[in-house]
């Protein structure tokens, strides 16, 4: 077992976020977790990658309890992309993705950089400075530093990414699940990976992990977890569930409260527009 | 000069012309002044071999003391002011922030107003080290504080700091009022030039004072510069790649109080210098602290050197105070410089 959690309990500021999270995450799999905002998707993520303290011997990863690892070997094991990293400093991509690497020698980190920045598609940003580029290229950077970290270690690595393809476009966001798919298949990598997007989830995730109000609603296959039940229950989405031929579900929401019509009384100088 | 794609010089060779900058102002600063050297003299001096017995004190008793404090003064403000700016994330942080120099003025000023009354023990004990020995304990005493009251659980909250910084300032200012208001009009004279900044009392005395902190400052922060690079994606991002987020601010608090305590204990207030030589040097070089740590202590050093010359020649004989020599050519520098970046 790459990752294991028992009985997570989490309270912010006097407020119960997670309630007794109980889960478990092999080598090679692509945890996909869900749940409307406010779920406590972040916090998890906030609890795995030591931004929050956690208790004890309540998550344990490769065999041995989070708490007992040093920062500088977790480092090297595992990556974190938070949801959001404002950048204010003019660095370029290149450096942001060199800050990933530990001290060694430069040819070293150089061939790892170029070959991340090649692979998320960024290699002709290289020298532009951070702060200037759009969000979803600011994000494939980050995403480019956090694989840095991991990218020539050997033994078990665990990624978590938090929203990691929420400003990229279609094409990129495809791209990016279909490297961490490659990832957990070729190098055995666990990747929990927060997404809104349900069908990008059911078709890239191994297991879904569904969240509700700080708790495990449900975990299993895209098909088991997705459900019309389930989203109705969790997030009070009427959808419909097809089962496609590729083996995972779509879902397509048929929420049939109606959207006001503005048309009506508003805006005469609109109406007219149109 | 070399640039690279994103129109910035190469590290090496800008080190290497701030070091010949510093150089050829640290010459041009020994030779100018009410008694004039010339550059032979100098050379002499530096090998033993000036006769001139005048000239001699000069240069050693006077003109050197005061170079080596200004360099470093400059080089410890530039330095602070960029660790702190990385810490905060914020390039208009300024050493003035966590309230050291409003600490070390309160002490300084109480000093000399209190000096014939209630604090004349303090006067005996410490001697002619009265007023820059208070300045710095009130420095680094204010730095504390603030520090001590953002930690929580075992843990420094940068926000917290921040506002604590804005609280104790607030207060130390009013402190700072409350003595200038009962101060005698020769008091009042020498206060005011103390806030203005002067490195026209350098001797080896505050030298020896000042010189091992200031050391200490210019020796340690570079040693931070990787998890400061960290710093600058966010607090959380430096735990997540293995640095120790905590010590790591506690080592620049530290490190930036103590320096800019003992800078502001030995030659007043001098304001921009931390502020403007990072900005220009992460304009020029890149915001990552290994070369940008190094360079603004070059940078801060050879313009204080540099500002305190012009200051002494500008009136001579009389003296400008430095801190208003920087303001006055800080301020419209700094002020065309965000023309010109908004322009382009």
């Amino acid at each position: 077992m790459l990752l294991q959690v028992r009985n997570l309990d989490v309270a912010l500021a006097g407020q119960q976020v997670l309630r007794s999270l109980q889960f478990g995450m092999c080598e090679g799999e692509l945890l996909g977790v869900l749940g409307p905002n406010g779920a406590g998707k972040s916090t998890v993520i906030k609890a795995l990658a030591g931004d929050l303290r956690v208790a004890g011997d309540r998550v344990e990863f490769s065999g041995r309890p989070l708490a007992s690892w040093s920062g500088r070997e977790l480092a090297r094991q595992r990556g974190v992309m938070p949801q959001r990293v404002d950048v204010n400093f003019p660095l370029t991509v290149e450096e942001v993705i060199l800050l990933g690497r530990p001290p060694e020698p430069a040819a070293r980190s150089r061939g790892i950089v170029r070959e991340l920045m090649d692979l998320l598609d960024i290699a002709h940003l290289r020298e532009r400075l951070v702060p200037r580029l759009s969000g979803g290229e600011q994000q494939r950077v980050q995403l480019a530093r956090v694989l840095a970290q991991v990218w020539d270690t050997a033994g078990p690595v665990l990624l978590l990414l938090d929203e990691c393809t929420s400003a990229l476009d279609p094409a990129h966001q495809q791209q990016v699940f279909s490297l961490l798919k490659r990832l957990t298949l070729e190098r055995g990598y666990g990747v929990m990976a927060v997404v809104h997007d349900l069908n990008l989830a059911s078709r890239f995730a191994d297991r879904l992990l569904l969240m509700h109000q700080g708790h495990c609603h449900n975990t299993g296959t895209p098909s088991e977890v997705l459900t019309e039940k389930a989203l109705q229950e969790v997030y009070g989405l009427s959808a419909r569930i097809l089962m496609l031929e590729e083996g995972y579900p779509l879902v397509i929401p048929t929420d049939d409260r109606r959207v006001r019509s503005y048309t009506e009384p508003g805006n005469p100088s609109c109406r007219q527009a149109s | 000069m070399v640039r690279d794609g994103a129109g910035r010089l190469a590290p090496a060779p800008a080190l290497i012309l701030l070091l010949a900058c510093g150089l050829a102002v640290s010459v041009l600063s020994m030779s100018s002044g009410a008694y004039p050297l010339s550059a032979e003299d100098i050379l002499k001096g530096v090998v033993g071999r000036l006769d001139d017995d005048v000239a001699r004190m000069v240069l050693y008793d006077v003109r050197l003391p005061r170079l080596l404090l200004g360099f470093l003064v400059g080089a410890v403000l530039a330095i602070s002011g960029a660790l702190l700016q990385g810490l905060f994330r914020n390039p208009l942080a300024d050493p003035g922030l966590i309230g050291v120099s409003a600490g070390a003025s309160l002490a300084a000023v109480a000093v000399i107003v209190l000096g014939t009354g209630w604090l004349e023990g303090w006067i005996e004990l410490s001697g002619p080290w009265a007023l820059p020995l208070a300045a710095f304990l009130g420095g680094s005493g204010t730095v504390f504080l603030a520090w001590r009251i953002a930690r929580r659980a075992g843990e420094t909250s940068v926000a917290t700091l921040l506002l604590a910084g804005i609280a104790i300032n607030a207060v130390a200012g009013a402190g700072t009022g409350l003595l200038t208001f009962y101060a005698s009009d020769e008091e009042l004279r020498s206060l005011t030039f103390w806030s203005m900044g002067s490195l026209g009392h350098a001797d080896w005395d505050d030298l020896a004072i000042a010189a091992p902190w200031l050391l200490l400052t210019l020796a340690v922060a570079p040693l931070l510069a990787r998890p400061m690079d960290a710093f600058l994606l966010g607090e959380q991002v430096v735990g997540h790649l293995g640095y120790n987020t905590d010590w790591t601010k506690r080592a620049a608090i530290v490190v930036a109080g103590l320096g800019v305590g003992a800078a502001v204990a030995v030659s007043g207030l001098i304001g921009f210098v931390g502020l403007v030589v990072p900005h220009l040097v992460r304009n020029l070089l890149g915001a990552g602290h290994r070369i940008v740590l190094p360079a603004s202590a070059l940078a801060g050093g050879a313009l204080l050197v540099a500002a305190d010359c012009l200051a002494r020649v500008i009136v001579a004989p009389a003296e400008l105070p430095i801190g208003l020599m920087m303001a006055l050519i800080g301020g419209p520098f700094f002020l065309l410089l965000l023309l010109r970046v908004r322009a382009g």
